[in-house]
C-alpha cells in the first residue's frame, strides 16, 4: 500500500513537472489566443472538484448508514479537497474569463452552479470546524443533500443562463490540444488521489491519537 | 399509533403552544414585511420597482423569515428540553420529521398569505392573474426550502453557533428552491405571461420535493440518534 | 524551545505566501494599467474605431501566469499544509506512546 502511494506521488509529480512543455507546446485558440491556455489547468481541477464531491457524498452515505469510522474520515479529507480545487477553478475561471469575455465574473451557468457547489462545502467544513461535538455526522447530512443537490443546482442555473463553453468542447478537442489536456486532467487526478491519501492519513493518524490519549487518561 | 395519527399529535403540540404566545408568528411575519420594506429601497427607483423586483423580494421574504421560523421553531424545544422528550418517545422518527415539518409550513402559509397580497399590492405585481400556478409554485416552493431547513434546524439543535450555521447550510442547498421560485414568478408577473416556462419551474420544483423528503426522512433517523 | 520554532517557521511561511501573492499580483498588474483612463482628448466628441490599437489590448501572458501560480500556489501550500499537520501528529503520538510505555513499565 505504502510503496504504491509512493510510486503514484513520483508518477504524478513527474506528469506535473511535465505538462507545462506540453502545455506550452500545444497549439493556440483561435479567437482566445494564450489566454485559452488557463484551459489546461482550469478544466481538470474542476474534473477533481467534481470527483471530490462525489467521493464525499458516498461517504457521507457511508457515515449516515454504516457505523464505518473510517468513511467518516474520507468525506472529511474530500470535502477539505473540494474547496481546494473548487478554489483554483474560482480563481483561475475569472482570470480566464477577464480577457476572453473582458469581465471577471459572468452570472453564467456553470459559473453560478460551481460557486453553489463550493459554497456548499465551505458550509460542510465550518459544520464541522464551528460545530462542536457530534457535528461529524451532521455535517455527513450536509454532505449527502450537497450532492443530490448538483443536479438540481445544475439544471436551474442552466435555465436560467448560459454563456460559458459548453462541456461539449472536451470531446471535440483538435489533437494538438486533446493530447495536453488530457494529460493534465490524467495528472490532476493523480493529484487529487495522492492528497486525499495524505489527508486521509492525517485523519487515521489523528484518531489514534485520540484513543491514545484516552488509553493515558485511564 | 398510526404514522398519520404520530404526525398530527406533533403538530397539534406546535400549533397549540403557537396559538398561545403567538412569539413564532408575529416576530416572523414582521421580520418578513422588514425584508419587504428593506428591499424596496433598493429596487423601486422613481417610484416604480425595476422590473422582477417583485418576484425576487417575495422569495427573500419568504427564505429570510422562513429561516427565522424555523430557527426559533427548534430554539423553543431545545429551551424546554422538549426535542429530547420527543426522541425518547416510542414514536417513528419520520413522524416526527414530518410534524415538525407540517407546523413550520403551516406558520409559514399564514405569513405568506399576508406577505403576498402586501407585495402584490405594494409592487402593482398581477401575483393574482394565474392564481393556480402562482398558488403551486407557493407551495412547492415552500415545501421544499422547509424539507431541507426542518432537516438541517432538527440536527443543529446540538451543535455550538446554530444561529448562524442554519442560514449558512441552508441557502446553498435551497438556491434552486429561490431560483425556481423567483424565476416561475417573475414568468407570471412579465408583460407576455410565459406560461410553459413557469410550468416548467413548477414540476422541478416537484421533484425537489420528492427527492428532498425523501432523502430528509431517511437520514432523519441516523442524525437524530446520538 | 519546539514552540518558538515552530512559529518562526509558521511566521516565515505566512510572510512568503504573501510574498508570493504579491508577486502574482504583480505581474498581473499590467492588467489594471491596461485600463485605458478617461482621456481628456476625448472629451470633444469621440473618433469611432473598428478595432482596438495593439497596444491597449488586455495582454493575455499575465493573465495566464497568474493563473498558473494560483493553481501551483494552492496545491503546494495545500500539500504543506496536511504535511506539518501530519508531523504536528506524529509528533505527539510519539510523545504519548512513550509515556505510555513508561506507564507501562512503572
Amino acid at each position: 500500500m505504502k510503496k504504491l502511494f509512493l510510486v503514484l506521488l513520483l508518477a504524478d509529480a513527474a506528469m506535473l513537472a511535465y505538462a507545462p512543455v506540453l502545455i506550452v507546446n500545444a497549439p493556440y485558440e483561435a479567437t482566445m489566443g494564450l489566454v485559452q491556455k488557463i484551459f489546461y489547468f482550469h478544466v481538470p481541477s474542476w474534473m477533481a472538484m467534481f470527483t471530490s464531491a462525489f467521493v464525499c457524498g458516498v461517504a457521507s452515505f457511508f457515515v449516515l448508514f454504516t457505523t464505518r469510522k473510517t468513511a467518516d474520515r474520507v468525506g472529511a479529507a474530500a470535502a477539505e479537497l473540494v474547496v481546494v480545487f473548487g478554489l483554483i477553478g474560482l480563481i483561475t475561471g475569472p482570470l480566464w474569463a477577464r480577457k476572453a469575455w473582458g469581465v471577471w465574473w459572468q452570472w453564467d451557468a456553470k459559473l453560478t452552479s460551481a460557486l453553489i457547489l463550493w459554497l456548499i462545502f465551505v458550509a460542510y467544513l465550518l459544520l464541522r470546524r464551528y460545530g462542536g461535538a457530534g457535528s461529524e455526522k451532521l455535517a455527513a447530512a450536509v454532505g449527502l443533500f450537497g450532492t443530490a443537490n448538483v443536479p438540481f443546482v445544475y439544471w436551474s442555473v442552466n435555465v436560467w443562463r448560459t454563456m460559458h463553453p459548453t462541456t461539449a468542447v472536451v470531446p471535440s478537442l483538435q489533437p494538438g490540444m486533446r493530447g495536453p489536456f488530457w494529460f493534465c486532467a490524467l495528472a490532476f487526478l493523480g493529484l487529487y488521489v495522492v492528497m486525499l491519501t495524505l489527508r486521509v492519513r492525517l485523519e487515521n493518524r489523528r484518531a489514534e491519537l485520540e484513543t491514545l490519549y484516552l488509553a493515558v487518561e485511564d | 399509533m398510526t404514522f398519520l395519527q404520530t404526525v398530527w399529535l406533533v403538530t397539534r403540540k406546535d400549533i397549540l403552544i403557537e396559538a398561545r404566545s403567538r412569539e413564532i408568528f408575529f416576530t416572523t411575519l414582521f421580520f418578513a414585511v422588514s425584508c419587504v420594506l428593506v428591499f424596496a429601497f433598493g429596487f423601486v427607483r422613481e417610484g416604480k420597482p425595476v422590473e422582477d423586483a417583485a418576484a425576487g423580494i417575495l422569495w427573500i421574504a419568504i427564505a429570510f423569515s422562513g429561516t427565522l421560523a424555523l430557527g426559533r421553531a427548534f430554539e423553543r424545544e431545545r429551551q424546554s428540553e422538549t426535542l429530547r422528550a420527543l426522541l425518547i418517545a416510542p414514536i417513528s422518527r419520520p413522524a416526527l420529521y414530518v410534524g415538525k415539518l407540517v407546523g413550520v409550513l403551516m406558520l409559514l402559509a399564514v405569513v405568506e398569505l399576508i406577505v403576498v397580497p402586501l407585495v402584490a399590492v405594494m409592487f402593482q405585481a398581477a401575483l393574482f392573474e394565474h392564481a393556480l400556478l402562482m398558488l403551486g409554485l407557493l407551495v412547492t416552493g415552500t415545501i421544499g426550502f422547509c424539507a431541507v431547513g426542518t432537516l438541517f434546524a432538527a440536527m443543529l439543535v446540538r451543535a455550538r453557533s446554530r444561529d448562524v450555521l442554519l442560514p449558512v447550510l441552508l441557502y446553498p442547498i435551497t438556491i434552486p428552491v429561490i431560483i425556481a421560485g423567483v424565476r416561475g414568478t417573475a414568468a407570471l408577473l412579465q408583460a407576455d405571461v410565459d406560461l410553459p416556462m413557469a410550468r416548467a419551474w413548477l414540476s422541478m420544483l416537484v421533484f425537489f420535493d420528492v427527492m428532498f423528503i425523501t432523502l430528509a426522512l431517511w437520514t432523519f433517523e441516523p442524525v437524530m440518534t446520538e | 524551545m519546539t514552540r518558538t520554532y515552530r512559529k518562526v517557521v509558521w511566521s516565515a511561511g505566512a510572510t512568503l505566501g504573501v510574498m508570493a501573492l504579491l508577486l502574482a499580483l504583480g505581474v498581473a498588474q499590467p492588467v489594471f494599467a491596461a485600463q485605458p483612463p478617461a482621456s481628456t482628448a476625448a472629451q470633444e466628441g469621440f473618433v469611432p474605431v473598428k478595432d482596438v490599437p495593439a497596444q491597449e489590448q488586455l495582454p493575455a501572458a499575465p493573465l495566464v501566469m497568474a493563473a498558473y501560480a494560483v493553481a501551483w500556489v494552492a496545491v503546494f501550500g495545500y500539500i504543506w499544509s496536511v504535511w506539518s499537520r501530519l508531523g504536528r501528529v506524529e509528533r505527539d503520538l510519539a510523545e504519548v506512546s512513550r509515556r505510555v510505555d513508561k506507564g507501562a513499565r512503572r
